[in-house]
């Protein structure tokens, strides 16, 4: 299963844990299977089929500009960070 | 200026080519000598019209009234504007973009305010009149009544209980979770990693300061210009200086009401951006005025509204505390950045806070970080945004750390180094990155041991990291009859990145960097391309470009195997030459194949659209030597040099002029450049006399070291290099005060009179 790092400001919603192990072969199956064991996680990061506009996702390391269609691995990490667009660089 | 026979440049890439990494003459050049080059205000259309701007003298008040009128009577003037004739929306609703996403009546607030003025300089109305007189002469007769309301001009003083408001409907955002209360702080972020208190006790140095850094701009020397014509038919054409056509495309379309490709956007030459030509200034309210009148009308900002009404970079309150053992070892590090967003929501916070520590492996980290509205312009990007001003507090402790324990900087800083495997505070594991080879080629550089003798001198060091970005670039090839190539691209060239889009194109192809003929178009022209910023158009562009002469090159494979009645799969194509594998005979040039073009199926095209990862993040750093008045407080840069990692540079003297041009513009933030506020909140140095950039003879021929360490995300190793290296000159130039008048500076700038202030404290 696949590592989720869950940003500190987040963690009340999974109670104090700052990763958690969650099953699912895409961000949009993560998403949603943490959604299901952490409720209230899927609507701070997610609208009904995008990651939202001022987050990104980053698998492996990669921050991918795929958002929730992106491919998750068996012993892959997901962070959610900040996007940094192109006006801010 | 110090000249030295060091060879230059550190290449541990380890592929070779033959276009890439040479230096052609960029494709620009001749019309940009020669005076022919057009920029923003350049070539305006015979029956235009002319826009000035009415603007607050407040820094914060309320509108109670806005009487146009007498304005309108004037000869001469066509048509005038306020923020009223911009279509309304529901209060709540979004607009996204690369920039970031805004409540839509924020965005056509910021650019005519109908409700409150938010700083000195925000447009209140537009006018548009047969010359520039006429409507200088026009905004005068408008009567604007104010309620002038106190000013907000620190984040500190923003995040203070009991602040005045600039919104009522703005609620702190934590981790996409609003809060309840309207309040001065958009946004609170966090960032953990480890057991700060477990870090701290095992320290056996702890240090903490505090530093303030103030606003600056970016200093382009072009300003904003652009003229709009609202053609009959209802489509919106505009021709500007920009250095994101999409971006000011989309969000010009929305403050209009209008879809994205109603609006066509033609980019001319740029005299630089530097992040700070992202969004629309005068374009929507050129618009308006273009639709009321049906005539183009035109819009070029003055030296004194580009400081007070565009994006600056925003000043900042930072408190830094970090632990360290007594053998180097950094173990605990805590930071707390509030930065000022101007306006409205939105300053480079986030990136500040990613990017303060990333250059160490440090285990227990907290960092805090607060995006505060005051009553300042809207801030903007700004080379690595954010990221000079949390570099110089945290360089500036890691310094002091190197003098407490007696050991040497660099050496110091190799010791933590972040590499390959490192976890960042945010979250995510560094690929491969040069942090330890940039810092080595600090260390083994001459400049680095060379004596600096004489009184009051001092030598200091810094580094620092940024992520760089990708996002999406189009790009479209041509082959021609007589073995040229043309390329078509959409990223407005503000540092050379024409000449080395088509270096990667020649390179595919196997042909002279000077037989591709590239161009920058309009928005209806190509396909989506984010601007040029984020240090991304040599990376994501340039790939696009190899994708398209990728495609070029199947198709010629295929089209020598039409011609020779063979099978493609026994073609190859190497440095420009087709062959068959089996056939010695059967062997075309590149010029050759494309005079066989016509009549064998028609002229070849190539396209490529690609929105990548793995843009590889960048380290930079800079040895700078300093001599410093202690009467005066004037400092002289005696000596500079600048080593970072470029993965690979396609054209290494673009690479150097970003290196050097980055330092330049740090050396500057470092030591002069400051929004001077008046109590009121009015900016007291709106001219380039008094806001001090450095010219020439303030700088001393800066170094230049390009490290390559290939980032495996590029298919020639690239990362970018436009911004990285702006982050390391305030605390390196920090670091050498120190040495030079033993006083260590809190504050940005480190002008005479902020150095002669730390001196007097120094001495009582």
């Amino acid at each position: 299963m696949a590592t989720v790092f869950i940003p500190s400001l987040m963690q009340r919603l999974t109670d104090g844990q700052d990763k958690v192990t969650v099953q699912g072969s895409t961000v949009r199956e993560i998403v949603n299977n943490l959604e299901t064991e952490y409720p209230g996680t899927k609507e701070r990061l997610a609208d009904k089929f995008k990651i939202k506009p001022n987050i990104s996702v980053a698998v492996d390391g990669e921050v991918t500009p795929l958002g929730m269609l992106e491919k998750v691995g068996e012993d892959s990490e997901v962070h959610f960070l900040p996007a940094l667009g192109g006006g801010q660089g | 200026m110090t000249t030295t026979a060091y060879e230059p440049n550190v290449v541990l890439a380890t592929e070779t080519f033959d276009v890439v990494g040479t230096r052609p003459i960029r494709h620009d050049g001749t019309d940009k000598v020669t005076g022919r080059a057009e920029y923003g205000s350049d070539g305006q259309p015979v029956s235009v019209l002319y826009c000035k701007i009415l603007r607050s003298p407040h820094a914060h008040a309320r509108i109670k009234s806005v009487d146009t009128s007498k304005a309108e009577a004037l000869d001469g003037v066509k048509a005038v504007v306020t923020g009223k004739d911009f279509p309304s929306s529901p209060p709540d609703e979004e607009w996204s973009g690369t920039t970031g996403t805004f409540k839509l009546k924020d965005l056509r607030e910021h650019r005519l305010a109908t409700k409150k003025v938010l700083y000195k300089g925000h447009p209140v109305a537009g006018v548009a009149a047969v010359n520039q007189h006429v409507a200088q002469e026009a905004i005068e007769l408008i009567d604007v009544q104010y309620e002038p309301l106190p000013p907000i001009m620190t984040a500190p003083q923003g995040m203070a209980k009991g602040a005045t408001l600039l919104h009522d409907d703005l609620f702190t955002e934590e981790a996409g979770e609003k809060g309840d209360t309207p309040s001065n702080l958009a946004s609170h972020l966090q960032y953990k990693k480890g057991d700060i208190e477990k870090g701290f006790a095992e320290a056996d140095v702890i240090i903490e300061r505090e530093f303030n850094t103030a606003t600056v701009h970016q200093g382009y020397i072009e300003p904003h210009s652009c003229t709009v014509h609202w053609n009959k038919d209802g489509k919106v054409h505009i021709w500007n200086s920009t250095q994101a056509p999409f971006d000011v495309r989309d969000m010009t379309a929305g403050i209009l009401g209008l879809s994205s490709t109603d609006v066509r956007l033609t980019p001319k030459e740029i005299g630089g951006g530097f992040g700070g030509k992202w969004e629309p200034y005068g374009e929507p309210i050129c618009a308006l005025l273009s639709k009321k009148t049906g005539r183009p009308v035109h819009n070029a900002l003055t030296r004194a509204e580009e400081l007070e009404s565009t994006g600056p970079t925003p000043g900042s309150y930072i408190k830094v505390k970090m632990g360290i053992t007594n053998e180097g070892k950094m173990v605990a590090a805590q930071g707390h950045l509030a930065y000022e967003a101007g306006a409205y929501l939105g300053s480079p916070v986030d990136p500040g806070a990613q990017c303060i520590f990333a250059p160490y492996d440090i285990p227990n980290v907290l960092i805090d970080g607060y995006d505060v509205v005051v009553n300042k312009p809207k801030t903007a990007a700004y080379r690595a945004p954010g990221a000079t001003n949390a570099a110089f507090a945290s360089e500036t402790v890691v310094d002091e750390f190197a003098e407490k324990l007696g050991i040497d900087p660099i050496e110091l800083r190799l010791l933590n180094a972040a590499k390959e495997g490192t976890r960042r505070a945010d979250g995510p594991v560094f690929p491969r990155v040069g942090c330890v080879e940039v810092l080595e080629a600090m260390r083994d550089h001459p400049h680095y041991s060379a004596p600096l003798e004489g009184p009051n001198r001092g030598r200091g060091v810094a580094i620092g990291f940024w992520f760089n970005v990708g996002l999406q670039s189009a790009a479209n090839m041509n082959v021609n009859g007589d073995g040229t190539v043309t390329l078509t691209e959409g990223s407005p060239d503000i540092g050379g990145s024409r000449v080395g889009l088509a270096m990667q194109g020649a390179e595919v192809l196997g042909i002279p960097a000077e037989d591709v003929h590239p161009s920058v178009v309009d928005t209806d022209q190509i396909g989506f391309t984010a601007g040029s910023g984020g240090s991304r158009v040599t990376f994501a562009t340039g790939w696009a470009v190899y994708e398209a002469a990728s495609d070029i090159k199947r198709q010629l494979i295929e089209r020598a195997a039409l011609i020779w009645g063979v099978d493609a799969g026994d073609i190859e194509m190497e440095k420009g030459v087709v062959q068959s594998k089996s056939d010695p005979d059967l062997r075309f040039t590149f010029k050759e194949l494309a005079a066989e073009l016509d009549g064998s199926g028609g002229y070849v095209s190539g396209r490529g659209a690609v929105d990548p990862k793995g843009e590889g993040g960048a380290f930079a750093g800079l040895i700078v030597d300093v001599e410093a008045d202690p009467d005066t407080g004037k400092v002289q840069v005696l000596r500079a040099t600048v080593v970072q990692d470029a993965g690979k540079a396609i054209h290494p003297s673009y690479v150097e002029g970003q290196l050097q041009g980055g330092t330049a513009q740090g050396i500057g933030w470092g030591l002069n450049e400051e929004y001077f506020m008046d109590p009121e909140g009015r900016m007291a140095n709106s001219t380039l006399l008094d806001y001090r950039m450095p010219i020439a003879l303030d700088l001393p021929m800066i170094d230049t070291v390009i490290v390559e360490v290939a980032n495996p995300g590029h298919p020639f190793g690239v990362r970018g290099v436009g911004e990285v290296n702006i982050i390391s000159p305030p605390a390196a130039l920090a670091n050498a005060l120190h040495r030079a008048l033993d006083v260590r500076m809190e504050q940005l700038p480190m002008s005479p009179g902020n150095i002669m202030e730390a001196v007097w404290k120094k001495g009582k």
